[in-house]
């Protein structure tokens, strides 16, 4: 191609970007928030069953070893949280194998702050205002829409997201006219989560403003807290723009020997789905079992949020070299 | 048989799906931040021409299914049949009125067009997206009006009926876009 050396995205986007992350630099300094660098090279990862990292090799000339590009840069900073930085926040590329599209980039740049001290009610109204500050010159949005996981799922599908009952997922999927549903997620009550959130939530979230979408189904727990009124929920946020997920957020999971067990869980399913093996972060775990003070933080991607300030059909208009120009 | 997996999905590529050959026309990656992802893919059955979403996991596979675009010349109409002709080999191909479909309204005697081949079998012809056709019916045109506001139906050679400016006449060769049936131009001889 004779363009391929060319930027995709418009000059003054770049100039965009430039001053959205300023912005972002002074609502945090203004709150005390400390900005931080932690490395993208890493001896572990995280043990998503549904990520794929990017991994290389560091050779030492005696020996070799396997390096992981990070998919989020969590654990680091959740290693910084424990060893008494105080509220953080960072500004990093983080990778994602195989994950290309109008929404994504294998490589992208993510907004990840956790503020000490913060519930998660508490963080999503600082999200509320940080999104909102951000948006001010560029959008005119109605009021931030908060709804918990089970009550919107419920409103939208009449589909109870908390109980499981095949019967009436696959009815839903067949009157959606999407019978490959059933063989898709079979009696797996988290996928047919995910393919029902993702077809028939998730696009109509955040028409008219930001949404904030609360109280996930303890099944899909991450890293966050278990909720201490239901325990069939956990304390995790998501964000949404017009059918874009724009971030994930977790009251963060203090219980070293809970983290370990999740990730246990998850190597473990990683390998009976043939999923590459990923390297257990034992240093998180012990710096976990020395104490994570309470907080809650969240990961926003930026692109995407500059994909909505620019109202960008993809990814690729707001990037100056995507993965297809690397 | 080629197997191709849901990142190789492209806009034309064609697959079998529940055993019809199939082309695809849009391919999403959707995926929540920590759950599966998939792709939301946009179909069109190419004996149908229906177009359907489907929904796959991401990594799942289709084999592909041997379509082949082949550049032909239409030769004449049997009354059943169409007859086609590739150029180069002389190779004749007949093709039913399921195949040719609305293609038949475009096609010209000597014309080239696309016949698209599943398994060596016509499954449907796509006219050039210009064609060049006779005016053999329209109202008799007001002189001096070269806007082309309004315009008037013309029925052609061919039994298509566009639209066309008011100071089209009949007998007049004029282009035509097939692809959305517009009046682009007269053609000067």
């Amino acid at each position: 191609m004779q363009n391929a050396w060319q930027p995709t995205c418009r000059l003054e986007y770049l100039r965009l970007r430039a001053q959205i992350l300023q912005q972002i630099r002074g609502f945090f300094s203004a709150r005390n928030v400390l900005e931080v660098e932690t490395p993208i090279l890493g001896h572990a990862c995280g043990t998503d069953p549904q990520l794929d990292f990017f991994s290389t090799t560091y050779d030492l000339g005696y020996k070799k070893e396997q390096l992981f590009l990070q998919t989020s840069p969590e654990f680091a900073m959740k290693r910084l949280l424990c060893a008494g930085s105080g509220s953080i926040f960072q500004i990093a590329k983080a990778f994602r194998n195989g994950e290309s599209g109008r929404f994504h980039n294998p490589e992208f740049t993510m907004l990840e702050w956790y503020q000490v001290g913060y519930n998660l009610v508490d963080l999503m109204t600082e999200v509320d205002e940080l999104l909102n500050f951000l948006s001010a010159e560029y959008l005119t949005l109605q009021a931030t829409q908060q709804f918990s996981y089970q009550e919107i799922f419920l409103r939208l599908t009449g589909l109870d997201p908390l109980g499981f009952s095949y019967d009436e997922y696959s009815a839903f999927a067949s009157s959606k006219n999407q019978p490959e549903a059933l063989t898709l997620c079979g009696k797996d009550h988290n996928l047919w989560l995910d393919f029902i959130f993702s077809h028939h939530v998730q696009p109509s979230l955040g028409q008219s403003g930001f949404c904030l979408v609360y109280g996930y189904p303890a099944t899909q727990s991450s890293l966050a807290c278990v909720n201490i009124k239901n325990p069939k929920i956990v304390d995790r946020v998501e964000v949404f723009f017009k059918g874009i997920e724009l971030g994930n957020g977790y009251y963060e999971l203090q219980d070293a020997q809970e983290q370990s067990q999740r990730f246990d869980t998850e190597i473990q399913c990683r390998q009976e789905t043939n999923r590459p093996v990923v390297v257990k972060d034992e240093l998180l775990i012990s710096a976990l079992q020395q104490g994570l003070p309470e907080c809650s933080g969240i990961a926003i991607g930026l692109d995407r949020l500059l994909m909505i300030l620019t109202q960008s059909a993809s990814i690729e208009e707001v990037l100056g070299f995507p993965i297809q120009r690397v | 048989m080629a197997i191709y997996s849901t990142n190789e999905f492209k806009s034309g590529l064609k697959v079998m799906l529940d055993n019809d050959p199939c082309a695809i026309i849009e391919n999403e990656f959707v995926k929540p931040g920590k759950g599966q992802a998939f792709n939301r893919v946009k179909i069109r059955n190419l004996k149908t021409g229906r177009v359907i979403e489907r929904t796959f996991k991401s990594g799942d596979s289709l084999e592909s299914a041997d379509v082949v675009d082949v550049e032909m010349q239409y030769l004449y109409n049997d009354g059943e049949f169409r007859h086609f002709m590739t150029p180069e080999s002389f190779e004749q191909y007949q093709c039913d009125a399921k195949a040719v479909g609305d293609a038949s309204k475009w096609l010209k005697d000597q014309d080239m067009c696309t016949v698209t081949l599943w398994n060596d079998a016509p499954l449907s012809v796509t006219p050039a997206n210009f064609v060049e056709l006779t005016i053999v019916e329209t109202d008799p045109g007001v002189r001096g009006d070269t806007s082309g506001g309004g315009g008037k139906p013309a029925v052609l050679d061919t039994g298509a009926v566009v639209r066309v400016p008011l100071f089209v006449q009949q007998g007049e060769m004029i282009k035509v876009d097939t692809r959305t049936g517009e009046y682009i131009s007269r053609v000067k001889d």
